[in-house]
């Protein structure tokens, strides 16, 4: 028998386990509650839970761990299927300059923070990524919930953020090689590889999609399901092996990925990275220290308060390309305020570097509070006095 | 037909919408699920708009039927979709028309035009593939088929 019907180790852990994902349940509904997302309630969870917590885990470390790491792959997988080839070429042809400005504007403060506390350059261009990308998870929840989806103010936001998941894909594999680093050349040679495989899969992705997508999206749910998963781990295997990070590998699955393919797996892996995402996100907050947490909760905080003015003024920005009134220009900027799973992972790509424990405990600080803020702003976006000056002079009524 | 307007919502889907006779801004996004929102822009913000219903596929086509659009519409578009370059286009006849009360076969349209009339819809009812002894009327709707260029050549010849 697989498992001995005595043994108190395996009646342990499926105990911790099933505790453990029925809180996250728990943590999830209330979230949903109050119109936020649940990522700062795990993130939370993950804090009391971890070293100097109030609870301990004893036997299922290992298994959490594991399903940590597979939570990273399906969230980044998941990043690079999010949009079509239509949806990247028409955001890059509508997007471009709102994308740099939105880039310029909100990876800076991390930065610059980064330096400020004295972290290596490394570091603090990570924290730059923390702070520059949108969570487009929550962005899409604040946006169906509150109905803002037919608003004329939303495709500048969908725009930006298919820009940020373009930079992503530029970003992550250079930053990953970096982190890997070793000798100069080693980390010239393993950027220059990142970069290329990056371009090959767009390109071809762009071109031959739909022909490499029809490969794989035939037979029942099942087959697909376990080709997906199964394709996704091994690439990230192979990744990971090859010093590329295993994290990007997933990622560039996903990119590969289009047309029916990419639909299908949207439907199909989305309940698995929930389940494996919200454990990352626990497992996540486990490892920080609450003591570390406190020790960066001022500069996390005077960051997300220069941030959220950047994300505003980004969103502003394109919006206002848009030819929207004030209102709607503070609506965009607001939903965008957010930062919630791209922030973490990024943090977490970190962990093994000198400043990875306080890259992390910032990460999590800073997303506590942007991913709370950021739908709150949001919903209440229509009742925040807006400067005379900004408001420009009154529209007349508008033909469309 | 007024002039509707798309646009893409990356990650969601289209949108499409016009301005009514009345000057109401009216809209349907389309996700990417099937699922079809119908919009309604506030007339003091045109920023805004409220979600009416949400419909299924199923729902859609109901709709649809109860407002009198054919089924030949929804095949047409999806051969539309199909071939790159190929054009619909709806034409109601007045009785000036120099088609009216011919036949297809007099009109000698697609030898002219090059376009093919696929359809016609007449008092709601849509009459599919019409052959050459076809007598059309006026008040008929004829769909047709072709390039953008053909079908500007076929209203130029069926209105007067």
């Amino acid at each position: 028998m697989l498992i001995a019907a005595g043994s108190s180790d395996v009646a342990l852990a499926f105990v911790e386990i099933g505790a453990l994902v029925l809180g996250l349940a728990l943590l999830s509904r209330l979230a949903g509650r109050f119109g936020i997302t649940a990522i700062p309630l795990y993130l939370l969870a993950g804090l009391a839970m971890g070293e100097g917590g109030v609870v301990q885990l004893d036997v299922t470390l290992e298994f959490f761990e594991i399903a940590a790491e597979i939570g990273v792959l399906l969230l980044l997988f998941a990043l690079g299927l999010e949009y079509s080839e239509g949806e990247l070429r028409s955001g890059l042809r509508s997007g471009l300059s709102p994308g740099v400005i939105d880039m310029a504007l909100n990876a800076t403060p991390g930065v610059a923070l980064g330096l400020i506390l004295g972290w290596d350059p490394l570091a603090a261009v990570l924290l730059g990524g923390v702070t520059w990308i949108t969570s487009s998870g929550v962005v899409s929840k604040v946006l169906s919930d509150l109905g803002r989806l037919g608003f004329r103010e939303t495709p500048a936001v969908l725009n930006l953020l298919v820009i940020e998941d373009l930079a992503m894909a530029v970003y992550l594999p250079v930053v990953a090689a970096l982190i890997v680093g070793g000798t100069v050349e080693a980390t010239i040679t393993s950027v220059a590889i990142a970069l290329a495989a990056v371009t090959v899969i767009l390109l071809g992705a762009l071109r031959y999609g739909h022909r490499l997508s029809n490969l794989v999206a035939g037979g029942s749910d099942e087959t697909f399901l376990l080709t997906v998963f199964g394709v996704t781990l091994l690439v990230a295997g192979v990744a990971q092996r090859l010093e590329v990070s295993g994290a990007i590998g997933a990622f560039l699955v996903g990119l590969a990925l289009s047309g029916k393919a990419e639909r299908r797996a949207n439907q199909l892996i989305s309940p698995l990275r929930d389940l494996f995402a919200a454990m990352f996100f626990l497992f996540f907050s486990f490892q920080i220290d609450p003591a570390d947490l406190v020790a960066v909760l001022v500069p996390a905080i005077a960051l997300a308060i220069v941030t959220v003015f950047t994300k505003v003024a980004a969103g502003w920005y394109a919006a206002g390309r848009m030819g929207v009134g004030p209102k709607a220009r503070l609506r965009a900027g607001t939903v965008l305020i957010a930062r919630g799973e791209f922030s973490i992972v990024i943090a977490a790509l970190g962990s093994s570097l000198i400043d990875g424990p306080d890259l992390g405990a910032l990460a999590a600080g800073y997303v506590l509070i942007t991913a709370v803020v950021g739908p709150l702003a949001s919903k209440f976006s229509d009742r925040i006095p807006i400067p005379r000056r900004l408001a420009g002079p009154q529209r007349l009524a508008r033909g469309v | 037909m007024a002039d509707v307007r798309e646009t893409k919502l990356p990650g969601v889907g289209v949108r499409h919408e016009f301005t009514t006779e009345d000057g109401a801004n009216i809209g349907v996004l389309v996700h990417h699920d099937g699922r079809r929102e119908i919009l309604v822009y506030d007339s003091d913000d045109p920023d805004v708009c409220s979600s009416l219903v949400s419909l299924s596929a199923a729902d859609t086509r109901t709709v649809s039927e109860l407002l009198g659009a054919s089924r030949v519409t929804e095949a047409v578009a999806a051969v539309q979709q199909e071939i790159e370059g190929l054009a619909i286009e709806w034409i109601e006849l007045t009785p000036a028309s120099p088609a009216s009360d011919a036949t297809i076969g007099d009109g000698m349209y697609r030898t002219k035009t090059g376009s093919s009339i696929v359809a016609v819809i007449r008092d709601g009812q849509s009459i599919p593939a019409p052959g050459p002894e076809f007598r059309l009327l006026a008040g008929d709707v004829i769909v047709a088929v072709g390039t953008t260029e053909g079908l500007a050549a076929m209203r130029e010849l069926v209105r007067p």
